[in-house]
């Protein structure tokens, strides 16, 4: 089968694009940068990944300015047409604050900048992301973040919870995050946010390979989508 | 016309960096019992009239200026 192009969307500030699409192109996909500046997305891009890093310097809320870039109306339609989109650490502060995702981002519950490896639980397995997991596998995964604790109303929660929206949780408290959320997906279920960086775990010699599960899964989800657009 | 937006944390959301203030102007010497951080934006804009004038700060705040999950404004307006 060709490799499904993964369009990965640069931002000034990020950082962990060229990761991404590393990442990306070892686990079976022809990663396509992309600038936040163009309109449109690579002719027959099957996947989006917002990568992590510090968009537009975190300037005003993490995500904020980032989220009315020229590339991310792109996105909004091909997520709206049911394309899948992954938003890694800023990218998934860009997804909450583009509506994408419900809920918000705020700065960690101890002040301070996390990074390290860290175990996540999968909540569900029938994602689209998460389909190559076990329901309750705990994932090693690491998250570098200042501003990772997910908000947002407890009824809000209970609903994302009761549909099994919530697709990872931390296994201990990391950020304050609400619930332990670590990771969302959208009620359609093809736009997944996480705080842990799946695509700095993609082989046994950065500490974890575990990443690669979600990656892979998203890679099958971009090819899925290259073959039901043709 | 001129914009004054005062964004604050809303009320019962945890404010981690008023906290931190508030430790740190404890170890001053200050008898602090409460601090909250929020951020002042001024914007300078063409409106109409007055009325236009706010409902434009208003369209700002919720498109962009502020997160209504988290935060609540505070809108003062005055001629340039």
């Amino acid at each position: 089968m060709e490799r499904p192009v993964v369009a990965v969307v640069q931002f000034p500030g990020s950082n962990d694009d060229r990761d991404a699409a590393w990442a990306l192109g070892a686990l079976g996909a022809d990663p396509a940068l992309v600038w936040h500046e163009d309109a449109e997305l690579p002719a027959g891009t099957g996947a989006v990944v917002l990568p992590g890093g510090f968009s537009y310097g975190d300037y005003l809320r993490c995500g904020a300015i980032a989220s009315l870039a020229p590339a991310m109306d792109a996105v909004l339609r091909f997520a709206a047409a049911g394309g899948p989109v992954l938003g890694i650490c800023n990218g998934f502060q860009i997804l909450c604050e583009s509506g994408l995702l419900p809920g918000t981002l705020r700065p960690n519950r101890q002040l301070e900048f996390v990074c390290s490896d860290i175990i996540v639980s999968v909540e569900n397995a029938d994602s689209l992301f998460t389909r190559r997991c076990a329901l309750g596998q705990e994932l090693v995964l690491p998250v570098k973040h200042g501003e990772g604790a997910w908000f947002a109303d407890d009824d809000t929660l209970a609903d994302l919870t009761a549909r099994g929206q919530v697709v990872l949780r931390y296994r201990d408290d990391v950020n304050g995050s609400l619930g332990n959320v670590a990771g969302l997906v959208n009620g359609a279920g093809n736009v997944m946010g996480l705080m842990p960086h799946p695509e700095h775990a993609v082989d046994p010699l950065l500490g974890s390979a575990d990443g690669g599960l979600l990656l892979a899964a998203f890679v099958d989800a971009a090819a899925e989508y290259v073959l039901a657009a043709a | 016309m001129k914009a004054t937006v005062l964004v604050r944390p809303k009320e019962g959301i945890l404010d981690p960096q008023g906290e931190a203030v508030e430790g740190s102007l404890r170890k001053l010497g200050f008898e602090v019992s409460r601090v909250r951080v929020g951020r002042v934006i001024d914007v300078e804009f063409s409106a109409g009239n007055a009325e236009d004038a706010r409902a434009q700060v208003e369209r700002m705040c919720s498109d962009l200026l502020a997160n209504p999950l988290i935060e609540s404004v505070e809108v003062s307006l005055g001629e340039s």
